[in-house]
């Protein structure tokens, strides 16, 4: 029973993590283009 | 018009300058201020494709002066380019793109190309797929065998996500609920918000007065699971649209106004009322009704009629907005404002007509009408019995009635048919048909008989050249003259003669006061001798003594004296029109072609096609009045047609289908738009929406069967939350499953092709009209 007491705001908080994680994703526009996303990675990285 | 060689260089020049100056005024009127004089404006680059493409305008435009940055979204095919003021302008980005190869135009007002449907979607189904996660885990370790202050707070802790993710992710349901109830009707929705919400409570209420069962867990991977089909259907939907705004033609929303002083300004298309002159250059589309007060040229009006033979129009003829001007710049008196225009006329038919077929119900509706009613009577059922049978006791009586309502699985219902339009629109993807809604695909599959436009349908719409014969020694010149000009018939002489000449622009810079007569045809001089391509009258001006036994159809070429060069142009078939009739037919259709053009050429196409039903000569009040009538004494109509005059024929079909070279119009009013060039698209349609029919019924058969074991179960008050969870599941596995099996349906349409492709096309003799 103790163990639950910090193992479910810790499983609740990778929850809200993950979901923080989606949004921010989403209003980052990274979910606007992911068929050029899928081609982007075949690109080679511009010489630094 | 003058003909003499400076004024026709300074007019080129001059409406080159208008052109560009209108362009650049559009692409301004679309720039975003960012501040500290940096603006950002989007380019619609259609020809975006792959990894070379991103990287080609990325590199290329951030080492340009000005440019801040360049993105390429690839999904919308637009760049996006922030950029200084002062040191670029929009235009020379445009031209820089084009620089690299693309060509690009700038994004019209309301297409944007931005989804916040979408993204409100995206946003539910990351909540509701969170709250889910989250209440599974706590319910699983209810359910294996959690004491019962733990099971408790497990419950409460799972009530506290469930609610407002139910209020947040449940939206999209509820609204629909709500639009159905209040217009006295029954959707899929109703049932699920009413499950949903009354499971909510319930379990709430339940939580709070230490009971030992509650439905969270259900609730919400009810709304998850059906969010999932909704997307992905979204997605589908969006993904089509915008394949087919695409297509749209590089219209500028603007047209060039002459004053009295005789200075020219680009205007607003929306801004011109009728008596206004406006100038219409070459190649330019007519953007609103009128007449012509100066110059005479060559208009292309297949798109409005139908015909494919361009016609010779001058002082005084009236225009309909949405012909295209070949040649020659002319002045035209406005007869009508924007909205008032032969366009907005067909507008307003294609709304009558879609009124009459928004009347259609869908399926999943339909089901739905028989479906929700009888759940909501067995759950009521289910608590009235309980009520009495246990002697008064409503907690556990309305706890059997919630039972009823969420195992009776709304979720394969709601799943049947959104997972099986989703699998098909992305196999007709494939092929190059593009669908517009899940509903078209059920209308598809009830059609019966095809009606088919020609021009531009069955016929490529272009003119070719069949033969060409007498003085060969003329092929040079012939070429050299019609690669000078833009009307169809040169460029149609232009395609015949690129595989036959070598050396073929030996006369190109020997042309000398090169002039195009519309109406008439090409003339030049070579070597001080003059030269005519045109019709057999205008060629006979400079040579009388061709004789004048040719008739209207052939185009001559001719010097002043010596034998002529004859050139016989037709309208071919498509190439794999034969094969579709011929498959179309023997999937038991019947078949008919209504067209605009000559009753003559339309009787010469179906008469290769072997279509016994044809009439010519319709306007498009004719076509929706049989299509209507086709309707109703025959089967429903499936509408192949791509031109304006068509745009209200496809909206009156029971289901449309328009190629993807059809006009803006069409497009939009069709319900699928075939990519591909190839009109065996319509067979391989059927197919598939007859299959995703098929599947349709049999999600509904199993969902049904599921229903008559799990039910009884429910209203004897077996079901736990963990049944409910396990059943709900396992049924949308299966319809899922089921679904897929879409994947395996033998449509394949490209077999017969290639072998068709390997006999020359069919060829048609040219129609008589005259140019």
């Amino acid at each position: 029973m103790n163990g639950l007491l910090f193992l479910i705001p810790i499983a609740l908080f990778l929850g809200f993590a993950g979901l923080a994680a989606f949004l921010w994703c989403l209003k980052n526009r990274q979910y606007d283009d992911l068929e050029g996303a899928a081609w982007r990675i075949l690109d080679d990285d511009k010489a630094p | 018009m003058s003909c003499c060689d400076t004024s026709l260089a300074t007019e080129a020049v001059e409406s080159e300058r208008q052109a560009d100056r209108r362009v650049l005024d559009e692409l301004i009127a679309q720039s975003r201020d960012l501040g500290n004089g940096a603006f950002a404006t989007d380019f619609v680059v259609p020809d975006l494709r792959c990894a070379g493409c991103i990287r080609t305008i990325e590199d290329g435009l951030s080492g340009f002066p000005g440019i801040e940055r360049a993105r390429v979204n690839l999904s919308l095919k637009r760049a996006h380019v922030v950029w200084r003021e002062g040191k670029t302008d929009p235009l020379s980005i445009l031209r820089a793109i084009e620089g690299l190869g693309f060509s690009a135009h700038a994004d019209r007002p309301g297409e944007s190309g931005a989804d916040p449907e979408g993204r409100r979607l995206l946003v539910a189904l990351g909540v509701a797929g969170f709250a889910a996660m989250n209440i599974m885990l706590l319910s699983v370790s209810v359910w294996s065998g959690a004491e019962k202050e733990t099971a408790q707070l497990f419950h409460l802790i799972s009530g506290v996500i469930a609610i407002p993710a139910v209020f947040f992710a449940g939206q999209p349901f509820f609204r629909s609920a709500y639009k159905a109830l209040s217009s006295w009707r029954l959707n899929m929705d109703v049932p699920i918000s009413l499950a949903v919400l009354l499971a909510l409570a319930m379990s709430f209420y339940e939580t709070l007065a230490g009971g030992e069962e509650a439905y969270f867990d259900a609730a919400v991977s009810l709304l998850f699971f059906l969010l999932i089909g909704r997307t992905a259907d979204h997605f589908m939907r969006e993904r089509a649209r915008g394949a087919v705004d695409q297509l749209r033609r590089l219209r500028p929303g603007t047209a060039l106004v002459v004053d009295e002083a005789g200075e020219v300004t680009a205007t607003p298309i929306e801004a011109i009322e009728p008596g206004m002159h406006l100038r219409v250059l070459p190649g330019e589309i007519v953007p609103v009704d009128g007449t012509i007060a100066t110059g005479t040229a060559d208009f292309d009006r297949s798109l409005v009629t139908g015909e494919t033979e361009p016609v010779f129009l001058k002082e005084g003829a009236r225009l309909e907005a949405g012909i295209v001007n070949l040649n020659g710049a002319v002045d035209i008196k406005a007869l009508s404002d924007h909205s008032h225009s032969f366009t907005a006329e067909i507008t307003k038919l294609i709304a009558a007509a879609e009124g009459s077929r928004s009347a259609y119900v869908r399926a999943a509706d339909r089901m739905a009408a028989i479906y929700a009613p009888a759940v909501h009577c067995l759950a009521a059922a289910a608590f009235i019995i309980w009520f009495f049978a246990t002697g008064g006791d409503w907690q556990t009586a309305l706890y059997t009635a919630i039972a009823v309502l969420i195992v009776t699985c709304p979720c394969a219902l709601g799943l049947a048919v959104p997972v099986v339009h989703v699998i098909a629109a992305t196999r007709l993807f494939r092929e190059g048909v593009m669908l517009k809604d899940g509903a078209a695909l059920e209308r598809m599959a009830e059609t019966g008989h095809v009606v088919f436009d020609k021009t531009g349908t069955l016929t490529k719409g272009t003119m070719d050249v069949s033969r060409m014969s007498g003085n060969r020694a003329l092929f040079s010149v012939a070429y050299a003259m019609a690669s000078r000009s833009q009307h169809p018939a040169s460029k149609a002489i232009t395609a015949y003669l690129d595989t036959r000449v070598n050396g073929r622009a030996d006369d190109e810079d020997r042309l000398e006061d090169f002039r195009e007569v519309p109406g008439g045809g090409l003339e030049t001089s070579i070597a001080g001798r003059r030269y005519r391509l045109g019709n057999p009258a205008f060629v006979r001006e400079i040579n009388p003594s061709l004789a004048g036994d040719f008739d209207g159809a052939v185009t001559l070429l001719a010097g002043e004296e010596g034998a002529p060069l004859v050139i016989e142009r037709t309208e071919s078939l498509r190439d794999d029109a034969l094969d579709a009739v011929d498959r179309l037919r023997a999937m038991g259709f019947s078949l008919s072609i209504l067209s605009g053009d000559a009753q003559t050429s339309v009787a010469r196409v179906a008469h290769q096609l072997r279509i016994s039903d044809y009439s010519g000569g319709k306007t498009p009040e004719d076509k929706v009045a049989r299509i209507k009538a086709l309707d109703k004494t025959q089967r429903p109509v499936l509408m192949i047609g791509d031109g304006l005059n068509d745009a209200a024929a496809l909206a009156s079909g029971h289901a449309s289908m328009a190629p993807a070279s059809a006009s803006d119009i069409g497009r939009r009013t069709a319900d699928f738009v075939f990519l591909r060039d190839n009109l065996t698209a319509i067979p391989f349609t059927h197919k598939i929406a007859t299959a995703a029919a098929r599947l349709v019924k049999q999600n509904f058969g199993l969902a049904i069967i599921y229903n008559c074991i799990a039910v009884p179960l429910a209203m004897l008050g077996y079901v736990t939350p963990l049944v409910a969870a396990i059943a709900m599941s396992a049924s949308s596995l299966v319809v899922v499953t089921n679904s897929m099996r879409l994947n395996l349906v033998n449509a394949d349409s490209r077999i017969v092709r290639n072998k068709r492709q390997s006999k020359s096309p069919v060829i048609l003799p040219a129609p008589e009209a005259a140019e």
